[in-house]
């Protein structure tokens, strides 16, 4: 048999189709399962005002079971036999003697007949239905009753008998409703003829085809797939239609238009074939065309209203400079136990001076010295990079002051960066604020410029120093200030813009800081990355000071691991770790006595250590390092053969202790290789 | 082409639609608002069991908006039409879709979309889910199903329907300032409006003496706190001055949306000065519910 249901309900938010689509499909599948009812080909479609699901294949009834019934004790009086029968509605001779494992009992085998699949579906339907997690749901009649907007009307089809349930006091029947304006408000459906029905009132069910719809416009528009997704979502006869607006709007920047379009008017805009935006736009509506243009007319009226509203923002706001707003900052609150954006901007300069002289000595710690000269470089060359960095720092927020700001907030920073050139800024100073809030997720890409990615570093630190600092942690979903994305946004730019910056040094200390930033190295090298959980480990735990270093250690263990000695001598670190575990050693101030060496496999090892070393602090690269520290090990292995670690001689015991711990110790700053996860353990496992 | 409509045939022809829908047509309320959900038609009557419909333009103050009359869509002071269905019939969007017809727009000819849109004031203790109605890209109408009011979860369900009477009218007549719409014939909004709007942008922009302001704006609260204080323990409910406490809470409302304008107000400040005529709205919210109760009681007794 086949299955329709569709509930109607009034406009549902766009984004929230997909999710509500793949929960029904699964809640079905799930409820088909459960009782046994077949069911297969489970579709789901949406539209603003209606979610769908067809299936086919499902039985008409369960099959039939069988249930054994425990009654009284063997020993119980007549009468109470009696009753159990006359309860179970059978005959006492029916019953058997037989034993539950306990006792002996009087029982019998009940026939459960199976259910008919509408019976089934019309109790768990509402309940499956009312369950879909919407994000903010809303009650109209029963306040225990929600759902994300008000059901209007239900389609319940089994074979094409109506299967009979209801929710919110809106019983389930047989009548769908077409599209608001073009259809007819109520018509007959079957299961077979539902989709022709719809479209015959100017529904079209499917997404994928009310996206093609949008599509075949001629005018080639700049596609935007997240902008496609909504308006399919938003429409049930998507006809895509194209307007202009006056070309001396083309003077006010692109940004600030292709916002007003996509972001608040839902328009493609339209670029010329060298990339400039093009006096046009095409808009998506919920109709079957504009013969009267009047549609076109009314879109085109309303853009130039918003074009103009932004260009009297962006004339008010060019009477007050950047410089002159980073004082208004004093009244706008960053966050109340941290201050205003004057006190962020401040803490930012001083991070933005610091983070350029890392950046400068490759992560080497910077002397007094070395911060007083980049002050006086910051004071006095405005070509400087100091300069050019804490003077975009300095005015970074300040456009949060601006009317245009104010009305586009999505538009922060890109604004600051176009009033800074219109104010005779330098490119340089720019371009850094327009880009310092960048990178705003894993795919988008980081600041242009090296003052850019220092101003966005700086920003984002703060942030994380001062939240971590006054509690504001996040916890489980919970992040109102964004610091993953923070701290991610971080970590992207120093890795991708090879900025050797220490940044444990800068965490203030903070345990929690510290392990919550870390965390976000672990899930960019791995889920960006690609990098091996235990790959990722092993080079944290030899220290994550400084990304760049963390890149290259990583990528050297990922080249030296397939080599044949690696797996192997990361089994033998393993050992060593557990040897020193085990022993309790201490390690620190035992210095290693040469003449206690056996001769022979323990000497060979040492000699091999010592040259070792010596090797790899010629060695110009981590890869090579490893792979020299890879050569160890067959005097590892003979040594661990013929060696015993636990000598009867104290003395003798401990001096190979002290050389296992400074071989550890001496190739643990790579990578720590009793983290890495050896081939012979994940057959073990 | 039919005739278009003057700005005061559409408000006419807005309230006998809905006057022919059961809704009590209510004259503006007479104290300052930022909008028409404030005024006690919508804030108080939404509360309780009793079914209720009405329908009223609101003259609505929003101080921050004003541009010196210059700006062609934004205002200091906009007419709302406010409709409140409560509880809200079945057929709500196309009893919607009806008064648009009733103004002249031709839906089949239009593109009408309901795009999410929830409703919250802080200052209120009032929250909604619903859509802006969005005609050929213009939104024209904030629609919301009233969840909470004064903190308090809503027996019946209203739905608000809250059009925007400048906007509307501005696409009806197909004028890109609402300077220019026709306001009756020969009179245009500019000749009845403008001077309101240029004045008050001064006075909240720049004259309003932001002292003063606060003073007013203690002595309003204190007296809504006075009047709230006094209730609980009111020998007899029905007579108590409720109405009054909320006037001043309206104005403590008002007088925030002021000094918001002129700059005095800090974003730290905001939230507890919101905070502070929120406590008030809410508590009226609830002498309210407890009023209206007792009346029933009383009624019950008599009878």
């Amino acid at each position: 048999m086949n299955l329709l249901l569709e509930i109607g309900a009034e406009e549902i938010p766009d984004w929230m189709l997909p999710g509500a689509l793949q929960y029904l499909g699964g809640a079905m599948s799930e409820l088909f399962k459960q009782h046994q009812l077949g069911g297969e080909k489970i579709r789901t479609d949406a539209t603003p005002r209606r979610l769908v699901v067809r299936a086919e294949g499902i039985a008409a009834r369960q099959m039939d079971s069988e249930e054994r019934v425990w009654g009284p004790a063997k020993s119980a009086p007549e009468a109470a036999v009696a009753g159990f029968a006359k309860k179970q509605g059978i005959a006492v001779e029916a019953l058997e003697v037989l034993s539950d494992g306990k006792a002996e009992k009087y029982s019998y085998v009940r026939r459960i007949s199976g259910r008919a699949s509408a019976e089934i579906l019309a109790e768990a339907l509402p309940a499956i239905v009312l369950k879909t997690p919407f994000p903010k749901t809303m009650y109209w009649r029963e306040k225990n009753v929600r759902f994300i907007r008000p059901i209007r009307w239900i389609v319940g089809l089994l074979d094409g008998q109506v299967i009979p349930f209801d929710i919110a006091g809106i019983p389930s029947g047989n009548e769908s409703s077409g599209h608001r304006k073009l259809g007819a408000s109520r018509f007959e459906v079957t299961y077979e003829n539902y989709e022709a029905k719809l479209r015959e009132n100017f529904v079209i069910l499917s997404a994928e085809e009310r996206k093609e719809r949008i599509r075949a416009v001629p005018t080639k528009y700049v596609c935007d797939n997240e902008l496609l997704d909504t308006l399919v979502n938003l429409t049930e006869w998507p006809t895509p239609i194209t307007g202009t607006f006056d070309q001396s709007f083309l003077d006010l920047p692109k940004e600030v238009l292709s916002t007003v379009m996509r972001h608040h008017q839902k328009y493609f805009s339209v670029e010329t074939e060298d990339g400039n935006l093009a006096p046009t736009f095409v808009a998506v509506t919920n109709t079957d065309g504009d013969p009267d243009g009047l549609i076109q007319h009314g879109n085109e009226r309303v853009l130039r209203a918003r074009f103009n509203d932004a260009r009297f923002f962006w004339d008010a706001d060019q009477k007050k400079s950047l410089e002159d707003r980073v004082y208004d900052l004093a009244n706008v609150t960053f966050q109340a136990k941290l201050g205003s954006y004057l006190d962020k901007t401040q803490r930012m300069d001083e991070l933005a001076l610091t983070l350029l002289l890392y950046v400068g000595s490759g992560g080497l710690p910077i002397g007094e010295e070395a911060l007083k000269q980049a002050k006086v470089r910051y004071v006095f060359e405005q070509s400087s990079l100091e300069y050019q960095t804490v003077r975009a720092s300095r005015l970074s927020k300040a456009d949060l002051t601006t009317e245009l700001v104010k009305e586009f907030t999505e538009l922060q920073g890109v604004v600051g960066g176009l009033y800074a050139r219109a104010q005779g800024e330098s490119e340089e100073v720019a371009i850094a604020i327009y880009d310092h809030y960048k990178p705003v997720s894993m795919e988008d890409s980081i600041p242009r410029s090296l003052s850019g990615q220092i101003v966005s570093i700086a920003d984002k630190l703060d942030t994380l120093r001062g939240c971590f600092r006054v509690g504001l942690i996040p916890s489980g979903s919970k992040d109102p200030f964004a610091l993953r994305r923070a701290a991610q946004g971080i970590v992207k730019i120093a890795v991708e813009a090879r900025l050797r910056i220490p940044f444990q040094t800068l965490l203030e200390g903070n345990k929690q800081l510290e392990e919550f930033f870390a965390d976000r190295i672990r899930h960019y090298f791995r889920e960006i990355r690609g990098f091996g959980y235990d790959e990722v480990a092993a080079v944290l735990a030899a220290g994550w000071d400084n990304l760049v270093d963390i890149e290259e250690r990583l990528e050297a263990v990922r080249a030296v691991r397939p080599t044949a000695d690696f797996e192997p001598l990361a089994a033998s670190f393993k050992r060593i770790r557990n040897i020193l575990r085990q022993a309790e050693f201490g390690g620190l101030g035992d210095a290693l006595n040469e003449k206690l060496l056996e001769t022979g496999p323990e000497t060979e090892l040492y000699e091999a250590f010592h040259a070792t070393r010596v090797a790899c602090r010629l060695l110009p690269d981590h890869r090579s390092r490893l792979e020299r520290i890879a050569m160890l090990r067959p005097k590892v292995d003979i040594f661990f053969d013929r060696i015993l670690v636990n000598a009867p001689d104290p003395a003798v015991r401990q001096n190979r202790l002290v050389l296992l711990h400074s071989m550890l110790a001496e190739f643990s700053t790579i990578a720590d290789f009793s983290e890495i996860v050896t081939s012979s353990q994940e057959t073990t496992k | 082409m039919p005739t278009v409509s003057t700005f005061q045939e559409i408000v006419f022809k807005l309230k006998q639609y809905w006057s022919d829908r059961g809704c009590i047509i209510q004259e503006p309320f007479d104290t300052e608002v930022g909008a028409g959900t404030m005024c006690p038609e919508t804030f108080l009557r939404v509360l309780g069991p009793k079914p209720y419909r009405t329908a009223y333009v609101q003259p609505s103050r929003r101080p921050a908006d004003g541009r010196y009359g210059d700006n062609p869509n934004r205002l200091y002071k906009h007419m709302q039409l406010q409709v409140i269905l409560k509880p809200t019939p079945a057929d709500v969007i196309e009893q919607y879709m009806g008064s648009l017809e009733a103004i002249g727009i031709d839906l089949r000819k239009h593109d009408l979309k309901l795009e999410e849109d929830n409703w919250e004031s802080p200052t209120l203790g009032a929250w909604g889910v619903g859509w802006q109605v969005m005609l050929d890209g213009l939104e024209i109408t904030q629609f919301t199903y009233f969840q909470q009011c004064g903190g308090i979860d809503l027996e019946l369900v209203p739905a608000e329907i809250t059009y925007g009477l400048e906007r509307l009218t501005a696409f009806l007549q197909g004028v890109d300032s609402v300077y220019d719409i026709e306001w009756t014939k020969g009179v245009k909004y500019r000749d009845v409006r403008y001077a309101d709007e240029l004045q008050y942008s001064v006075y909240n922009f720049e004259v309003a003496d932001v002292p003063t302001l606060w003073k007013l704006f203690e002595i309003h609260e204190g007296e809504a706190h006075r009047l709230l204080g006094l209730y609980k323990d009111a020998a007899d409910k029905k007579r108590f001055p409720l109405l009054a406490a909320y006037d001043h809470v309206l104005k403590c409302s008002h007088l925030f949306n002021t000094l918001d304008a002129r700059g005095a107000i800090s974003v730290t400040e905001r939230v507890g000065v919101i905070g502070r005529v929120r406590k008030n709205a809410v508590a009226v919210a609830e002498a309210w519910v407890d009023q209206q109760n007792a009346a029933v009681s009383v009624a019950k007794e008599a009878a």
